[in-house]
């Protein structure tokens, strides 16, 4: 008898918001760069907390600060964090993120240093710290649909691998889940470059398909053009990606989209750590190619597991998110198998069927959410990475 | 036991093929397999080609179009034989 998705349980966190966690983090969040130090004091503090330091903050106006605070508050507001520590330089804008992360019902609460000075602020944020941990702990799993989860995935360090197997095994478990209501999302609009016109046939209203045409043009004309220094051919496809036998750009976008599956299609197109709001089902986000900053965007949206196919092995991580690595490369393997947390070889090898694998990374998938730790979890990899989109004032 | 393929063929349009293990040496009699219908034939590599790295199915030329997933992914800047290497060195983007 097939496995019934539909009826599919995990063991996860309920939060205020009705959304589901698959961890359960403390998180002390620094508003600006210089309010790391504070941050990373209070984590050392308390044990069970986690600090989240940034490059940036401070004299950064217009559509790039709002993309700073969606990115700050939204990591805070992840149905991974049970209950965060705000801390700023000055109290404005540190109101203005605990204000954010608030609407989702969960605790926080803001700090900020000025007039205050360091030790004065890591003494307050401290003791609330800990109160958040002890509440934290006590929280209690309860068994939720398996597709009320939100899934992310991006690849990295692509091969032509990538396109053969561990792709099209992430495309094969949104096609087997989004029809029964789980949220999906892929991006990566460098990446796309020569399979444009197919991931405009892939969205499921003309609108959606439009939305992405403009997003992907613009990218072409307010980046690619103005800064382009000869052509794309140094970057994209990367060193690493040639070495794994990638020739052009074309090549790699081809085995980038079979991430999406073959029936899956795009209800609607994001901007960098947009929350999606049309219901269940799969969206295009505008993100970077770069693996650590698209993966913080779509944390930051709210998906709480990401899935990464990796053919010559990409390593990165996520603080709040499990980062679960997919590879077919046997080499990979052989020499990184660290990292990787589904094994899908025998795709190449013709011992496993796409179907197969598609089955161990939803089953993968099930585990993380009941609380496997990931190789990168294991390892230590918490790349937390912010997009910017232009200089600071 | 599955007989395990030196090379992997995503559509039956395509010109080229990906090879699949490691170390394979020049006049390998290779086992090819097409993905899109599990279809198979043997082929003779002509060069020591890496892991993940293509092969050419037939003579391409210099102009040639190359066919993978059934999509153009470029052209052919030098030509290759049949069972040669097609990487940057003799294949590029049309885009740029």
């Amino acid at each position: 008898m097939p496995f019934d998705f539909k009826q599919a349980t995990v063991n996860a966190w309920r939060r205020e918001n009705g959304r589901v966690g698959v961890r359960n983090h403390v998180v002390i969040l620094p508003v600006d760069d210089i309010s790391n130090a504070a941050c990373e004091a209070v984590a050392n503090n308390v044990k069970g907390t986690m600090a989240i330091p940034h490059a940036y903050g401070r004299l950064q106006f217009g559509e790039d600060l709002d993309l700073h605070f969606r990115t700050m508050i939204g990591t805070g507001a992840n149905p991974n964090v049970a209950a965060v520590i705000v801390i700023g330089i000055e109290p404005e804008w540190t109101k203005q993120m605990v204000d954010g992360i608030a609407k989702t019902g969960k605790p926080v609460e803001g700090f900020w240093i000025e007039q205050n000075g360091d030790f004065e602020t890591i003494r307050k944020a401290s003791w609330k710290a800990k109160e958040f941990v002890h509440w934290a702990t006590e929280l209690q799993k309860e068994e939720v649909p398996l597709t009320d989860l939100w899934v992310s995935t991006k690849c990295g360090e692509s091969d032509t691998t990538t396109g053969l197997s561990s792709c099209p095994t992430v495309g094969n478990m949104y096609d087997k889940l989004l029809p029964h209501g789980l949220y999906g999302v892929f991006g990566e609009t460098s990446e796309i470059t020569g399979a444009e016109h197919i991931c405009k046939s892939r969205a499921a209203t003309p609108e959606a398909g439009e939305k992405f045409m403009k997003t992907f043009q613009a990218y072409q004309d307010e980046v690619i053009e103005p800064f382009k220094t000869s052509d794309l051919s140094d970057s994209q496809p990367t060193k690493g990606n040639i070495l794994g036998g990638l020739t052009t750009i074309e090549e790699k976008a081809l085995g980038n989209l079979e991430k999406i599956g073959r029936t899956s299609s795009y209800i609607d197109v994001l901007e960098p750590a947009e929350a999606p709001a049309q219901g269940p089902g799969l969206y295009y986000m505008d993100t970077s190619s770069a693996a650590a900053e698209c993966v913080t965007l779509m944390a930051a949206a709210g998906y709480v597991i990401h899935t990464f196919p990796t053919g010559q092995g990409n390593v990165v991580g996520n603080p709040i998110v499990p980062v679960i690595k997919i590879s077919g490369n046997p080499r990979t393997l052989r020499t990184m198998a660290e990292h990787i947390d589904v094994d899908v070889t025998g795709v190449l090898s013709r011992e496993m069927t796409i179907d197969q694998a598609g089955d161990a990374l939803i089953e993968m998938v099930s585990r993380t959410a009941n609380g496997r730790v990931t190789a990168a979890e294991a390892l230590g990899h918490r790349e937390f990475s912010m997009t910017k989109l232009y200089r600071s004032a | 036991m599955t007989k395990q393929p030196q090379l992997l063929v995503h559509d039956k349009a395509d010109n080229v093929g990906v090879i699949v293990v490691e170390s394979l040496a020049a006049g390998t009699d290779m086992l090819v397999v097409c993905t899109e219908d599990n279809s198979d034939f043997r082929l003779t590599a002509k060069a020591d080609i890496p892991i993940g790295h293509k092969v050419a199915l037939k003579d391409l030329s210099e102009g040639d179009t190359v066919i993978k997933y059934g999509e153009d992914i470029g052209r052919m800047v030098a030509p290759a034989e049949t069972g040669g290497h097609v990487h940057t060195h003799n294949c590029k983007t049309k885009r740029w």
